[in-house]
């Protein structure tokens, strides 16, 4: 880890390309995905090339997301490992949106909000991919029950919607938060960012200094 | 039938209130009289031949079943069960498996593309392969497991009630085939006073439980059964009880489609009040006492 006066580095350029190689992925699912789910988005099919090419891309482009997830998954699980601390946070939530830093329990990489998030991911990223195989035509569709379709259609819905829900809160945190943004975009964040909202990160890299 | 211009009740996807005209439209409907079939297979034939549907030519299971099920290319397909009947004798039930033609349609329900399955006003459930797009939602949203996806066009077929010939005033050519008048074709109400005939007559010759298959969980059908064993339809190669729409499709295609959509707008909106009442969370550079040192 960089100890520049002019800044922390907390991403490197393959996770930055990582994550944002997903962002856009997660996009054109989601977009693609809320098309063939609700009747008033379906002319978003028209991005894809039409209803029927949208429902051919939408599980390639859902799948290559799901395999990128899969190697942030193993990179940063460490580090959002929910602790009593991070309880705590999560359970000052008001204090968080009131901006009352000084009440909250100290935070280390990653906050109890982000570690959520993180794991919300993981859990419904498995479902969608999961899901969406039951009735991915043709390809593995006919390996499962009209029943299991059923089932599986509601759970692909519900866990694109929750997923959904968790990247807007995730994306409104970030634009939020200012100089979050530049942590995914250049890597850097500046020392006294990392002080206010990651004080136990901001020691454990700087040594405290 | 007098001829009839074809008007849409019901579109997937979509939501419209049919037009006024149609409330006096006759519904259609086909009776399958299963005391009166004799499995030749007309039905079938007739069928392939109107629709121009050639299904590949695959393995027998060793059942009379041929093709051994419904497929993109065969609509319509006699299924042979054999049950013990309470003489110690064997009773051989013949059903034609096919499109029920639901009043309150799953397909229909289940389809998100708009304009991809229609109801006629006429009572007939039709897909229209210009707006399919393949997803299979049908499949997951019938009660009876009908519709089947091309492999080669990948669009949803199913029986569609010959509509070209129904609105030109002829009857399914299915029916128009069939030998033994098993199948009949007509006014829904006249068929099932036809149907209670037959079953009166089936109760005088020791079926006491003939009845008629219209069942009400889909709203009722236009293809109907007579069923010389009606206390136990799913003897007839499984022909469900109680057909409903799933509730788990009734979630997914009902209340969980407009509160998705709201709490998706809602997170955002909160995210802007927040925004403007609370100011973004900015970093006091002054405040960073490392850039003292």
């Amino acid at each position: 880890m960089s100890n520049q006066q002019d800044g922390l580095v907390r991403y490197k350029g393959s996770d930055r390309l990582n994550h944002w190689l997903i962002a856009v992925l997660f996009t054109l699912a989601a977009l693609g995905g809320l098309a063939m789910f609700h009747p008033s988005m379906f002319f978003l099919s028209e991005l894809f090339g039409g209803g029927s090419l949208n429902r051919v891309l939408h599980p390639f482009i859902g799948s290559s997301m799901f395999v990128l997830f899969v190697l942030i998954f193993f990179k940063f699980w460490h580090h959002n490992v929910l602790t009593a601390n991070d309880r705590k946070w999560l359970g000052q939530i008001g204090d968080v949106l009131n901006k009352k830093h000084d009440r909250l329990p100290e935070v280390g990489r990653y906050n109890g909000g982000q570690k959520a998030a993180f794991w919300v991911m993981v859990v419904t990223m498995i479902l969608l991919v999961v899901s969406g195989l039951a009735f991915w035509r043709p390809y593995f569709s006919h390996y499962f029950s009209v029943d299991v379709t059923r089932v599986a259609a509601l759970v692909h819905a519900v866990s694109a919607w929750v997923l959904i829900l968790t990247i807007i809160t995730h994306v409104y945190a970030a634009l939020w938060v200012k100089g979050t943004i530049g942590a995914m975009w250049t890597g850097v964040v500046s020392r006294a960012w990392a002080r206010k909202h990651h004080p136990g990160w901001f020691k454990e890299v700087t040594g405290g200094k | 039938m007098a001829i009839q211009a074809l008007q849409v009740v019901a579109q997937s996807a979509t939501t419209m209130t049919p037009p006024a005209s149609a409330a006096k439209t006759v519904h259609v409907a086909k009776l399958i009289d299963i005391s009166s079939c004799i499995g030749c297979k007309a039905c079938q034939v007739a069928c392939m031949e109107w629709n121009e549907t050639r299904p590949v030519i695959g393995d027998t299971d060793g059942t009379y079943d041929n093709p051994v099920e419904l497929g993109a290319n065969a609509w319509t397909v006699m299924k042979f069960n054999e049950i013990e009947n309470a003489q110690g004798g064997i009773d051989w039930l013949i059903r034609k498996d096919g499109c029920m033609h639901c009043e309150d349609p799953g397909c229909l329900k289940a389809c998100p593309s708009p304009g991809a399955i229609v109801k006629l006003d006429n009572g007939i459930v039709d897909f229209n392969s210009d707006k399919c797009i393949g997803c299979g939602y049908c499949v997951a949203g019938c009660p009876f497991d009908v519709p089947r996806i091309s492999q080669t066009t990948n669009k949803a077929t199913k029986c569609t009630l010959c509509s070209d010939r129904v609105s030109v005033g002829q009857e399914p050519a299915c029916v128009k085939a069939c030998p033994t008048q098993a199948l009949t074709f007509g006014p829904k109400d006249d068929r099932i006073k036809y149907a209670n005939e037959r079953i009166k007559d089936l109760n005088g010759r020791g079926y006491d439980k003939a009845s008629l298959y219209n069942p009400q969980g889909v709203g009722g059908t236009h293809v109907m059964y007579v069923l010389p064993h009606g206390d136990k339809p799913t003897a007839y190669n499984g022909l469900p009880a109680d057909p409903k729409i799933s509730s788990t499709v009734g979630l997914w295609k009902g209340i969980m489609k407009p509160i998705a959509l709201l709490t998706m707008a809602a997170t955002v909106f909160a995210g802007v009040i927040h925004y403007a009442i609370k100011g973004p969370d900015t970093v006091d550079e002054d405040h960073d006492d490392s850039k003292k040192s």
